[in-house]
């Protein structure tokens, strides 16, 4: 048996049957993940000690007949932007190279609590901020598709591990489709939750009113074992909502025919991708076949979007970095004869460019004599995108479009900052509506894969994993 | 357009520093970026309330009950510099 081509549902299954072990799973990760690391470095840290000792503890259960959770002895990556209690947490980079968190996100607990196993932490794009994991401090992250191209971003080294099967599962995290278009480049499922699902304690922000964590699997049931875990309301986030939690595995298999699906024309138009524009052309019509009622619709201020959004994340951001002032946690300067110039040279040797930029956009965006014209009316724009798919959604269950405009491209291939922000084109606006979208694998161009998108109202996760699983069932071959 | 004087001002609000050579580029870039994100000036969206964030529940407050939390050695073990229990910082008042 190849352990690790298996699926987590399947490798769950072949422990209860008792026919592998925790212990062999693991190491046959272990194995995978020593084989592919040098191609591959989806991995900052791995912590093969402390997973061994998880999947011992699991082979002891079972082994004197106790319940094991639903994640028993599934290995699971974490994106290193998630705390990881006495694991180091670095974000990407060189600020937090050797920062070991005193506690644990909430989502960590859930998945140990469920005897799920953290194999290490994942590589990503330094803070979160970029496309394609090349602004890492740790090194570039490859797609296991064609290794001289870019996993996609932020949570690019989450999505390369899943598909290079060094792990059936990951979390990741999304600000503006950090989930999504690395799913869609690697070529596996991304779901990012409603904004409100899954808790973000011990998760190092980005952009407080955009972030979400999310998991990754290479296929949609695995992808929903994963939601169910880490989705629920915690009174340690605010922002976390108290709302009942559907058996997603359990209804993924109803029927489709009836549903209400719209294509907005604006996905359409805009200039894409041929290949990317043909495979969409054809998942739109294998939900037609299967019974769905495909309709076109307007969201006429979707066209907004991505000015509002890096207007809105960067001003979260400029507020959210100020933290990392070489006090508290973090690196320091050596050379400074003041405070001022302690800030200054710590944030200015330990953050990377981007993370400059957006620091500088944010500040300016709410600056003196800026924050009317560009965050107050970011923000009135957001409330236009929102309502557009909220009038959407009153009619419709779920909407269809392309995860990317572009196929994945080659490492170094984009160097201009704004060119590199329109690879969020697609997918920025549903975190600006707070709604829930996956991406996943409908078809290959080139020997790359080609991401669908759906997207779900608030909370109605169930209709887009629905059509993702009826539509991976019919694609064939898509695991 | 931004001008280098606005880049150094605006890193000065950030706590940032360039070097000349960097500024030249920088001002570029950020000029750029400055210029797309600049497109929603034009709307006419003056009566249209603003979305701060997406989630409709009013802030909860809880009830104020001391519970523990982290142990000073260890929220101190990830700091650059500490002493006598505090993190150390260079001397703010002359």
């Amino acid at each position: 048996m190849d352990i690790t081509s298996l699926t987590a549902i399947e490798m769950r299954e072949n422990l209860l049957n008792k026919k592998i072990s925790s212990t062999e799973i693991i190491k046959a990760h272990f194995d995978k993940i020593e084989k592919m690391e040098q191609d591959i470095n989806a991995f900052i840290t791995l912590t093969k000690e402390e997973a061994l000792e998880a999947a011992n503890r699991v082979d002891e259960k079972i082994k004197n007949g106790e319940d094991v959770g639903l994640l028993a002895g599934i290995p699971v990556a974490v994106k290193d932007n998630i705390s990881t209690n006495g694991i180091r947490t670095t974000c990407g980079s060189k600020m937090l190279r050797d920062y070991i968190p005193p506690y644990e996100a909430t989502v960590i607990e859930k998945i140990k609590s469920e005897d799920g196993i953290i194999v290490g932490k994942t590589n990503m794009d330094e803070f979160a901020m970029g496309s394609s994991t090349e602004t890492s401090y740790f090194g570039l992250t490859r797609n296991p598709n064609d290794t001289e191209r870019v996993p996609g971003g932020s949570s690019g080294g989450s999505a390369a591990a899943v598909k290079a099967e060094e792990v059936p599962l990951a979390l990741g995290t999304d600000t503006g489709g950090s989930i999504r278009q690395p799913a869609s480049f690697c070529g596996v499922v991304g779901i990012k939750p409603t904004y409100g699902l899954v808790s973000r304690y011990g998760v190092i922000p980005m952009a407080n009113s955009l972030d979400q964590v999310g998991p990754f699997g290479r296929n949609v049931s695995d992808a929903t074992l994963l939601l169910k875990v880490v989705a629920g309301y915690d009174e340690r986030d605010s922002t976390s909502m108290d709302v009942d939690i559907i058996d997603y595995l359990a209804n993924i298999g109803d029927d489709i025919k009836g549903m209400k699906v719209a294509i907005p024309k604006e996905y359409i138009d805009l200039e894409i991708d041929s290949n990317i524009k043909d495979r969409f052309i054809k998942a739109i019509k294998l939900f037609e076949d299967l019974g769905a009622e495909v309709d076109e619709i307007s969201l006429p201020n979707l066209k907004y979007g991505l000015s509002s959004y890096y207007i809105i994340s960067t001003s979260e951001i400029s507020s959210n970095m100020s933290r990392f002032d070489g006090v508290r946690y973090g690196y320091r300067a050596k050379d400074y004869s003041n405070l001022d110039e302690l800030y200054k040279k710590t944030r200015s040797e330990a953050f990377g460019d981007e993370v400059k930029r957006r620091i500088m956009l944010g500040t300016y965006s709410l600056s003196k004599g800026h924050a009317d014209e560009y965050y107050k009316k970011a923000l009135k724009v957001r409330t236009l995108i929102k309502n557009d798919f909220d009038k959407a959604f009153e009619k419709y269950d779920i909407i269809l479009g392309p995860t990317t405009p572009n196929l994945p491209f080659k490492m170094g291939e984009i160097t201009d900052p704004i060119t590199m922000y329109k690879s969020d084109l697609f997918t920025v606006a549903t975190n600006l509506a707070g709604i829930c979208a996956l991406s996943m694998p409908c078809g290959y161009a080139e020997g790359l894969p080609v991401g669908l998108q759906i997207i779900g109202d608030r909370f109605k996760e169930i209709n887009i994993l629905k059509a993702a699983y009826t539509l991976e069932k019919n694609l064939g071959g898509v695991r | 357009m931004v001008s280098k004087k606005d880049v150094k001002h605006i890193a000065e609000l950030s706590k940032l520093e360039f070097s000349d050579k960097e500024l030249t580029y920088f001002t570029e870039e950020f000029s750029n970026i400055v210029e797309y994100v600049g497109e929603l000036k034009g709307i006419d969206i003056d009566e249209v309330e603003p979305t701060y964030n997406i989630s409709s529940k009013i802030q909860p407050l809880r009830e104020d009950n001391i519970k523990p939390s982290l142990p000073r050695e260890e929220v101190l073990k990830n700091a650059p510099e500490e002493q006598y229990g505090y993190f150390r910082l260079p001397r703010v008042m002359d």
